[in-house]
Order: structure tokens, then sequence, then C-alpha cells
């Protein structure tokens, strides 16, 4: 970058506090355009605090904010828009019962003079522009029909080709397989060339060196490193990121990992023959006490409806689940976790309840076991600091609306909820996703201490490097089908991308 | 009352008053308009404070508090029951229906011993709900639409049982609740305390009570607690339907007759209540305390609107309005509050 450009924006001493808790404090932060900026932190560093500040979600903090050197304050996310500020959220935001057209033009469909919508012209333009992202669909289908990753994906487009001089981008891989993200950077690269300002919020540190001129650490609300990424590496990063020696905590997972002999214990779950639509064929499996079975496959492959069906959510087409050797259909997910199955959805937003505080979402899957007709209000919260303290949870104040906690913490939250009395079988989607190196190390711990207490664990997840820190035998689903399992095997990567 | 059930935690004092002020804006309008409502009427009346005028204002609302209890249950879930008040005319006109009538009442009604015609009253208003409950939990008819055709359901079987007709008789049990009283105090107005505290402790002490607001707080989240969401549903419309069928019988034995389309009104009021309260349309939030709330402020104005020298076409008008502002609030509390939990 060339000394002494006028920054398109700059924050000066940002502080910003919730509850009392200080989530930035005294941040400054320059964008250029022309630049790829990344962000990392660990979760609740305050990245994405700072990055709602930028956006006017946020519009209560102190410190100056200035735009092509002008300070400015935005009273909501209109004004930011107005800016020229646009943002894809760390959760999806789109409108899936409209058409992919409709969404790609959300707020500002082409009308004729007498105001009506051109839906031909929208149709077309909306294909023209998904195709320039390598994206191929019909622009007419409706958004809710495709996969999650194709939404992101489309959600993407949108923002990318908003005409926003400033975009950011809050963990947008995390659900993308690797060709998509190949073709995000590169129209990111497209868009920078044509003076569009990025700012790239990632987990995946390489992800980060490949695309961006510089990096930005951030650890505990502080700013503590600001670098070009061509001089650093990612060790260097994580160091910055955990204030301790880092790599060690990293695994990278290239190089082949041996897995355990099939455990012989007691089978807890047996699938046969499970059909579902277009989403799962045949599919049959076990899962054995004290084992970690691993689900491996690419977005869509049908894991999110498998985990629905042994949840008791979905009700599969054909094939029966067998829990503890006695054929369960279950009729609610009350009956799935009167059976002991338990369910960490992939979605923060699905599983938890934002405006109550820490305590009640701890304790709502077990008042049947730890009150009788009247609720035992100080038990619950004993039960529920006795977890946030063995979790970890921060800030470690059961009273606190969930809201309030950073992502990662929150995600404990959903975890906990099924610990006090633990179930047989605890079904865990993306239970890393979205996770710093410190949490994901707290989760992988939690995993295997639940294992050792002999119970059965399934890890779903489209992110091979879960999977492979967690998993004692691995199946592959491709396409609502299982197609390949390794056990007592070397595995790696690049052995499970192969057979996705 | 919810207020007092989520006590603030440190984190949340160390945010300071205003943001803890704006978080309870749903608890504290409607007390304000209350105050407000009742010093306008105290300084344009003078037979307004009095005595004798706070129990006409408690017996006024009396019936349309027992029927709100059941629906505060049945908008914290975040759903709406539409046919409060046809049932709570079917269950009126049954009890009627099951009672001996004089010679001149020319309906050919069933008559039975007096206990049975209450449990066979209070047996069709629940039937009635569970058919709302089966609708909208296992048909999967949003509650909007479900109760709608309940709404014309009950008023259906009202008229094929009166025909036109009044009756008059209802047994002596709901004769003394619904028109005596005890010490000065109409039983109504006891009974609909009852309830009404009753109602109250449910919700705040009871797990039922707690799950009634994880449903209406976040309903696929309940669910992947493994929460039984249809169950909790279908019961919140059931207690709806018996408690607008308490309301019918006491209130055909407070209006002294039994007939079609008396209950019309209490849809509107009985919802108006529990939203002017202050409990969310989105579920979730505010309860019984918010509902009593409610019940004055409606009770209030209507009451103080009779006490002023005012144009009585010129009332309905007011009350709409003042619905709407209510409704205003409502959604922007939701708003602020979220706001606030930012």
């Amino acid at each position: 970058m060339p000394e002494g450009q006028q920054p398109i924006l700059e924050l000066q001493g940002i502080t910003k506090s919730f509850g009392g808790v200080e989530a930035l404090r005294g941040v400054d932060f320059a964008l250029l355009p022309g630049e790829i900026h990344g962000l990392v932190g660990e979760n609740g560093a305050g990245k994405s605090t700072l990055m709602k500040i930028i956006a006017g979600v946020h519009t209560e903090f102190s410190g100056r904010f200035l735009i092509d050197g002008a300070e400015t304050h935005f009273r909501s996310a209109r004004d930011a828009h107005a800016a020229g500020i646009a943002m894809v959220h760390q959760e999806l935001s789109v409108a899936p019962d409209l058409t992919v057209a409709e969404n790609v033009f959300l707020g500002n469909q082409p009308t004729n003079a007498l105001g009506l919508v051109q839906w031909r012209r929208m149709a077309r333009e909306a294909g023209e522009q998904l195709s320039r992202f390598g994206i191929d669909v019909d622009p007419m289908s409706r958004l809710g029909d495709l996969p999650i990753g194709l939404q992101q994906l489309i959600e993407i487009a949108r923002v990318l080709f908003s005409g926003a001089r400033i975009v950011i981008l809050d963990e947008p891989t995390s659900a993308l397989s690797p060709p998509e993200v190949e073709r995000l950077f590169t129209t990111l690269r497209r868009l920078r060339e044509q003076g569009t300002a990025i700012v790239f919020i990632s987990h995946f540190i390489e992800d980060i060196l490949r695309v961006s001129d510089t990096v930005t650490v951030f650890r505990n609300g502080r700013k503590v490193a600001e670098t070009a990424s061509a001089a650093t590496t990612k060790g260097a990063l994580i160091e910055a990121m955990i204030g301790r020696g880092g790599e060690a905590l990293e695994h990278s997972y290239t190089d082949d990992l041996m897995l355990p002999r099939p455990s012989d214990s007691s089978v807890i779950l047996k699938v046969d023959q499970l059909s579902l639509a277009r989403s799962l064929q045949d599919v049959s499996f076990e899962a054995r006490a004290g084992e970690v079975l691993g689900i491996y496959g690419f977005m869509g492959c049908g894991q999110q409806e498998l985990s629905r069906i042994l949840f008791g959510k979905l009700k599969p087409d054909a094939g029966t689940l067998i829990v503890e050797g006695k054929p369960k259909s279950f009729a609610s997910t009350a009956a799935a976790r009167r059976a002991g199955v338990a369910l960490v959805p992939e979605s923060r937003r699905a599983m938890l309840f934002h405006q109550e505080p820490v305590y009640k979402n701890i304790s709502i899957s077990i008042l049947d076991r730890i009150s009788s007709l009247l609720l035992k209000p100080a038990l619950e919260r004993d039960v529920a600091q006795r977890q946030v303290e063995q979790l970890q949870i921060r800030p470690p104040v059961v009273g606190l609306d969930l809201g309030m906690l950073s992502g990662g913490n929150q995600q404990k939250v959903a975890l906990a909820k099924w610990l006090t009395y633990p179930p047989k079988l605890l079904v865990l989607c993306e239970p890393t996703r979205g996770m710093d190196v410190g949490a994901k190390n707290d989760v992988i711990n939690i995993v295997r201490d639940l294992r050792a207490k002999g119970l059965a664990i399934i890890v779903l997840s489209t992110e091979p490097e879960t999977v492979l820190s967690l998993a004692d035998r691995i199946l592959v689903l491709k396409r609502g089908a299982v197609v390949r399992e390794f056990k007592n095997e070397p595995v790696s990567k690049d052995r499970l991308l192969e057979a996705a | 009352m919810v207020s007092s059930e989520t006590a603030p935690a440190a984190g949340q004092r160390a945010r300071g008053l205003a943001p803890f002020l704006r978080s309870q804006m749903r608890n504290i309008a409607p007390f304000l308009t209350l105050i407000f409502l009742s010093a306008f009427f105290a300084f344009a009346s003078p037979s307004f404070a009095t005595i004798d005028n706070l129990g006409n204002i408690l017996t006024q609302v009396s019936v349309t508090g027992i029927i709100a209890v059941g629906l505060t249950f049945v908008i914290l879930c975040a759903e709406i029951d539409l046919s409060i008040a046809s049932i709570a005319n079917v269950t009126g006109i049954a009890v009627a229906f099951f009672t001996v009538q004089e010679s001149y009442v020319n309906i050919a009604n069933l008559p039975l011993p007096g206990a049975a015609a209450i449990l066979l009253a209070i047996a069709l208003c629940a039937l009635l709900g569970l058919v709302n409950a089966l609708g909208l939990t296992v048909i999967g008819i949003p509650s909007f639409i479900m109760t709608l055709a309940m709404m014309q359901i009950a008023a259906g079987i009202s008229a094929m049982l009166v025909r036109g007709q009044i009756a008059y008789k209802v047994p002596s049990l709901i004769t003394t609740l619904g028109s005596g009283s005890i010490g000065g105090i109409p039983w109504i107005v006891i009974v609909a305390a009852i309830m009404l505290l009753g109602g109250h402790l449910v919700l705040t002490y009871t797990r039922f009570g707690r799950y009634v607001y994880m449903v209406g707080g976040n309903r696929e989240a309940a669910e992947y607690a493994g929460l039984n969401v249809k169950l909790i549903l279908g019961a919140v419309m059931v207690i709806s339907a018996v408690c607008s069928g308490i309301g019918g019988m006491l209130g055909v034995a407070h209006f002294g007759s039994a007939q079609q389309n008396e209950f019309d009104t209490y849809l509107l009021d009985s919802i108006a209540a529990v939203v002017v309260g202050g409990t969310s349309l989105f579920g979730g939030r505010g309860g019984i305390g918010n509902t009593i709330v409610g019940l004055f402020v409606l009770g209030v104005l209507n009451n103080g609107l009779d006490h002023v020298n005012i144009d009585s076409f010129l009332k309905i008008l007011i009350r709409g309005l003042i619905l709407l502002v209510a409704l205003v609030i409502n959604v922007y509390a939701q708003r602020l509050r979220e706001k606030a939990a930012e």
C-alpha cells in the first residue's frame, strides 16, 4: 500500500461495552481503497463488534469515526448502507421464500416507468451476475430450495455486486466447499482492482493469508498487531491471537492420522436403511458407547437431515432407528430426548433463547429432572453455574441474557444444557464451526471427556479438520449415501476430500 | 410481574438506569397510561374517584379478566385465539340449556341437576378448545384461521341451542358466583382475582409456565431443547377455551340472560387487555401482571368515559385509538428491548 494514501474509513479510539463488559477498548482501525484487510482473533476478541459498528448496527460507542476523512455518525444500518458500506453477517440472512433473482436485487428491484418490477430484466441480470461469480442456477427458483452453501454464496454475491465501496465479510467461507472458496477469492481480487475496500474475517488463517493484503489481530477487545500478510506466518498470527505459543494447538491434518481399532463396546444406536426423499438413501451405520463417530461430507450431502431424523425433528420415509436394541420412531424431539438422544444443531439462532438468561438456556432440557411441578430457581442456577465453570463460559454470570455472550460462548451454552445428565447418544453438528483455536480445543477436550464417560457421540461436519480432530471412526456421506468408512486405518484431510 | 421474575443480574445492573428502563418499557408504559387516565378522569369528574366506582370498575372488568387469563397463555406462545368470545357465549348458553327454565321460555332444553349442567358446559368448552388444539398442532392450521373457524362453529352451536330465544335460569352455584356478593364484594370479582392469581402462579412458578415462555421466546430452540412444543401449544389452546367457558357461564349469570351474540364485544376487549398490558404479540414476554394492568386501563377508560360528558358514539373511536397506541407501544417496546440486549 502506498504511504499517505487517504483511508476510505478510519476509526480512532473506539470503545464499546455491553452490560459493563468492554468488548472494544480504544481500537484504531484504518481501511484503504483497493485493499483486502484480514481480521483475526479469538471468539469474543471484538472483531464482529467492530464490524457491526462500521456497518451501523451498533450505534452507541465512543471514539471517532471518519469516512473519507470526514467525521460521521451512523444512526442505523441504513445510514451505513447509504454511505456505501455493505456487510455479510455470520448468520445467513436471506429471504428463503423469494426467488434467487429477488434475493439478488433485494431492496432495489429494477422497475419500469409505472413502478412495476421488471421481472424478465431482473432475472436476466441476476443470472448474469451470478454466472460471473460461477454460480449456475435458475434465477426464478425459490432460494430456500437450494443447498445452504449455495444460499450463502448468493448472499455474498448480492453484497459484492451491490456497488458498495466497503464490503465486510464475516466468516464467509465456513459453509463453502473448497471450489466455492476459490471462486469467492477470485471475485474479491477483481473487486479490489476496481478500488473496493474489503474486510475479511475468518478463523481459517490460511485463507486470510492467501487473500488479504493486510492482517489485523484482535485479542480481548484490543488491536494487538497489524502487519502486511506477506510479512507474517500462520504461527505468528496464532501466537498474537492467543498470546502464547500457538503452533502446537492448530493441527493441520495434512499428514496421515491413524484411527484406532473399532470399539467392541455395546451398540447404542443402529441406523438401518434410512431414506428421506432426495436427501438420504439407504444410510446404515452403528454408533457405540465410548466412541466418536465422525460423519463427513460437503454441504448438502444430507448430514443436516440425518441429524434431524436422529433427534425426532424429521421423519424418515423409510428405514429404522434402533436405540439400545429397541426400534424407535420418535413422534417428537421430546420423545428422542427421553430416549437418551441429544442434539446440538449447527445454528446458534435455532438452538438458543437469546432474550433469556444463561441459566434458563442451560436448564431448559433438564427441567423435568431438576424440578417437579414447581420450578426450583436456586437449584437451576446452581446447576447452570457448575456447567458455566466446567466449560469456562465467559463471562461466568448465569443471570446475564444469552444475547450478550460472544458466539463461541453461546455455542458452549448450547452444549452445556445436555451435560448435567449426559445422554446416551450425543449428536453434534459442526461443533467447532466459527470457533477460535482456544475454544476449539475446549470443545475437543469436552467431547473426549464425554467419550471417556461412555457416551456414544456422532459428530457431523463439513470441515475435515473437525471430524479428524474428534472422530475414532469416520463415515463419508456423499449425495445422501454413505460412500466410504474409515476405521483402523490411516486418514488425512486429502483422503477425506478425495472420498467425498 | 415479569420484571420481578427476571431479577436483574449483576451485569444488567451495571448497564445503568436508562437502558434498564428502556428494556422495561413494555411494563412501564401501560402503568403510566393507567395512572394518566385515572388522574384525568378523577380531575374531569367528581363521581369517578370514589370507592363505589372502583367497585363498579372491578365488576365491569371481571368477565373480561377471566377470559383474558387463558388468552395471556396463548399470546405468550405467539399464537392467537379469536374464538374466546364465541366459546364464552356457547358455554353460557349450554349451562342454561341444561337447566330448568321458566315455562314461558320456548327452548327444547334438557334439564339436569346443577352440577351435571356445569360439568357438561365445561366439558363442551374444553372439547372446543381441544379441537382448536388439534387443528393447530396436528393438522397445522395457523391459530388465526383455526380459531376464526371455531368462532363460527361455537356461534353455530349457540344458535342451534337457543334458536333465537333467551334463557334466564342457570344453576344456583353459577347464579351466586355471577351475580351474588359476599361482604359487599361481588363473587365474580373474587373469581376473577383467583383465576388471575392462579394464572400468574402457573406462569411464574411452574415448569409448564416456563415452557410457555420458552416456546413463545423461540419455538425452534424449544423444539431443539427436546420440549414437546405441540403438547404445550395444545395445552394453552385448551386452557384458553376453558377460561372463556368459565367467563361465559358467570357472564350469563351476571347479565341475567343467555342469548346469541351476548359476548361479541369480549373478543376485542380481552385481546386489548392482554396487549395493552404489554404482553408481546411476538411471544415470550409479558404475563398476567401485564394483563391486570391492561384490564384496568380498559376498565378505567370505559367507565371514565361514562362519567364525563362525551358523545357516546365518540367513545367507540376513542377506544380504538387507545388500542392503536397500545399496539404501537407493544411493537416499539420489542424493538427497544432487542436494542438494549444488543
